[in-house]
């Protein structure tokens, strides 16, 4: 793990009307380190990765990334930094294939007499690449999400963000929607992004997965920050008086 | 936009990888049976088969109630290929906006406004234009009258976020109130022989002896629109966004798809193919009427429809479209053909309209089917 984190997130804070979504949150994040955020439902700990992504713009604060100070305007300004989010609902396109959607919106083309058409071979090759390193076997590439486990869709979501040479992958809630076998999945997946050095930022609410895959862990209540410690460092029931206070 | 990295992390795998029998795999497996693949290939060929029985069915009519045939009989298909033009020409544009999950109603009377801009410029600028040039003009300022309501449209659903049935709705009123008002309430005959040409004639393909194969203008025409919206629906960046706008609007937005600008421009599409529509009909009838597009409404959405669109978006391809509109056609001229009486024409097409949506609904129920171009 180096010094410098790839990701400093300085007293943010967000409103929305009259709700502090987050009040002077401060959190870092190094290269290599999966970061849990843990907290109760309505604690900030979706809007904290919005603001780092680039969906909400904080109302105080600061955000600096791989030591410089940024603003991005939108998340596809903070995709083409190498910050890529994987959100809740994973937002995939259904009624796509595995290839449409490791592209979507960064569609490859090619020409074929003087025209530009949709690289269709090339977005195929290279999700089914990127699925591969994932250790992720889908044999029909040409159907659409809509027919694959969860396990596999989720698994599409991560194989399209790292494609893209993520620095920093942020991940919502990434094992709620599955079953048992598919979380231990998904759990091995952020295991061997931390090896390849990516910064992983991971929300859950499943203490068993934040002990398992975590390297430090970050609790909110009610937008604020109210305990941060070294996975080793701690245990559930420390965790869990941060989460509900008291 | 700039080449996006496309360099691929190894990641290692390490010991966190057991070694074989992959739960994901497991789940794969039982995903992908022949079951999914008959379903998703029956999904594709609905239309085909649909069109298949009309035409037997239609032959069989003829046989027993006239001792005649319908499908070998060059006239039929002839009449057929030029009852298609309609429909299809106002489809094209439809299946665009419908695989976005909206729905243009506006595109009948769209269609009437192009049909009567493009008569009443010819006509004012053949006086003072050569008949080439004046031709020139009238295309292009009808064509720019018709993208009008398109853009409207457009800004409408995308920026405003009216509901697509309501926008085009309310610019269905205003457009066949403008179409009305400029044609003062009648229709505007035409007098350039290039264009009552294109509207008629037919072009010569192949005569070898006796045999002849041509192809009314109109029809050649409609072709080359055809395969240029399916070149844009199924090889363009803008065609894979109409999908997934249709798919999943919040998943394009935070893919960084320009959804307003793509929204607008499918309106924009949908408005032109319809004025294109309501040019042809000049060409065709030699002379412009608001009403040009008034029953084609029905018939553009039943060919999207029927050839395999789902109203919930997402899905369809120009293709079934085409096929739609071949079934709306042939259920048009064959009733024609068989002597019925014309009106039932209507509750046909609307029964058939009703039938596809349901299908299309307890399909979406059971399968994974293929869904885009
Ligand atoms: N876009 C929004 N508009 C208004 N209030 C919001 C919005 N997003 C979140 N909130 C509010 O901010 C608080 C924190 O929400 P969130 O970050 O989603 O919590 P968590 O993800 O930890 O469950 C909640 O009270 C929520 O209602
Ligand atoms: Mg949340």
């Amino acid at each position: 793990m180096s010094e410098q984190p790839i990701l400093r997130v300085q007293s943010v804070s967000k409103r929305f009307g009259g709700v502090h979504a987050l009040e002077n949150v401060s959190v870092d994040l190094f290269p290599g380190e999966v970061l849990a955020l843990a907290g109760d439902n309505g604690a900030g700990k979706s809007t904290l990765i919005k603001v780092i992504s680039g969906v909400h713009r904080p109302d105080e604060g600061k955000i600096s990334y791989d030591g410089a100070e940024v603003t991005f305007e939108n998340p596809q300004k903070a995709r083409e930094q190498g910050i890529e989010t994987i959100y809740q609902d994973l937002a995939l396109a259904d009624n796509l294939d595995v290839g449409a959607n490791v592209f979507l919106g960064r569609e490859p083309m090619k020409r074929v007499l003087g025209l530009p058409v949709l690289d269709r071979k090339k977005m195929r090759t290279e999700a089914a690449e990127a699925l591969r390193v994932l250790d992720i076997r889908i044999n029909r590439f040409d159907l659409p999400l809509r027919s694959m486990s969860g396990g596999q869709r989720q698994a599409v979501a991560i194989g399209r963000a790292i494609h893209w040479n993520a620095k920093v992958l942020i991940m919502d809630e990434p094992t709620a929607a599955l079953g048992v076998p598919e979380q231990r999945k998904v759990i091995a997946l952020i295991k061997s992004l931390k090896q390849s050095g990516v910064g992983v930022i991971f929300i859950s609410h499943n203490l068993v997965d934040i002990f398992a895959v975590s390297d430090r862990i970050v609790v909110l209540r009610r937008g604020q920050k109210v305990g941060e410690a070294a996975t080793q460092a701690t245990n559930s029931d420390e965790i869990v008086r941060w989460m509900v206070g008291g | 936009m700039s080449e996006p990295p496309t360099a691929n992390r190894k990641l290692q795998t390490a010991d966190t990888k057991p070694p074989s029998a992959h739960p994901i795999d497991e789940l794969v497996s039982e995903r992908t049976t022949w079951a999914t693949s008959v379903r998703s290939t029956v999904a594709s060929m609905r239309a085909w088969i649909f069109l298949f029985f009309l035409l037997v069915g239609f032959e069989i009519w003829a046989q027993l109630a006239y001792h005649t045939t319908f499908l070998f009989n060059p006239f039929n298909a002839s009449s057929i290929a030029v009852f298609t033009v309609g429909p299809l020409l106002l489809a094209l544009g439809q299946t665009f906006v419908v695989i976005s999950g909206g729905i243009d109603l506006s595109v009948g009377f769209t269609m009437g406004l192009a049909a009567v801009v493009f008569s009443k410029i010819l006509n004012l600028s053949m006086g003072v234009l050569p008949d080439p040039l004046a031709l020139v003009v009238a295309l292009v300022v009808a064509l720019l009258a018709s993208a009008v309501p398109g853009l409207i449209n457009g800004l409408l659903i995308a920026i405003l976020r009216v509901p697509p049935f309501i926008g085009t709705l309310g610019m269905y009123g205003v457009a066949r109130g403008i179409a009305y008002l400029m044609a003062g309430g009648t229709t505007i005959p035409i007098s350039n022989p290039v264009v009552s040409f294109i509207g008629n004639q037919s072009l010569t393909l192949l005569s070898i002896g006796d045999f002849r194969v041509s192809i009314p203008i109109l029809v050649l025409v409609t072709i080359v629109l055809t395969v240029a919206m399916v070149f844009m629906l199924s090889q363009s960046r803008f065609g894979r966004h109409v999908y997934a706008i249709g798919g999943n609007r919040q998943a394009s937005l935070r893919a960084g798809i320009n959804v307003t600008r793509n929204t607008i421009a499918l309106y924009i599409l949908s408005a032109l193919s319809a004025g294109i529509g309501g040019i042809l009909y000049t060409a065709r009838f030699t002379a412009g009427a608001p009403q040009a597009g008034e029953t084609l409404l029905l018939d553009s959405i039943a060919a999207v429809v029927i050839g395999g669109a789902s109203l919930f978006g997402g899905s369809g391809t120009i293709t079934g479209t085409v096929i739609g509109a071949l079934i709306i056609a042939v259920i048009q001229y064959g009733l024609v053909f068989v002597n019925v009486e014309p009106f039932w024409q209507f509750v046909a097409v609307g029964v058939v309209i009703i039938i596809s949506v349901l299908v299309d609904q307890t399909q979406k129920q059971l399968s994974g089917a293929r869904t885009d171009e």
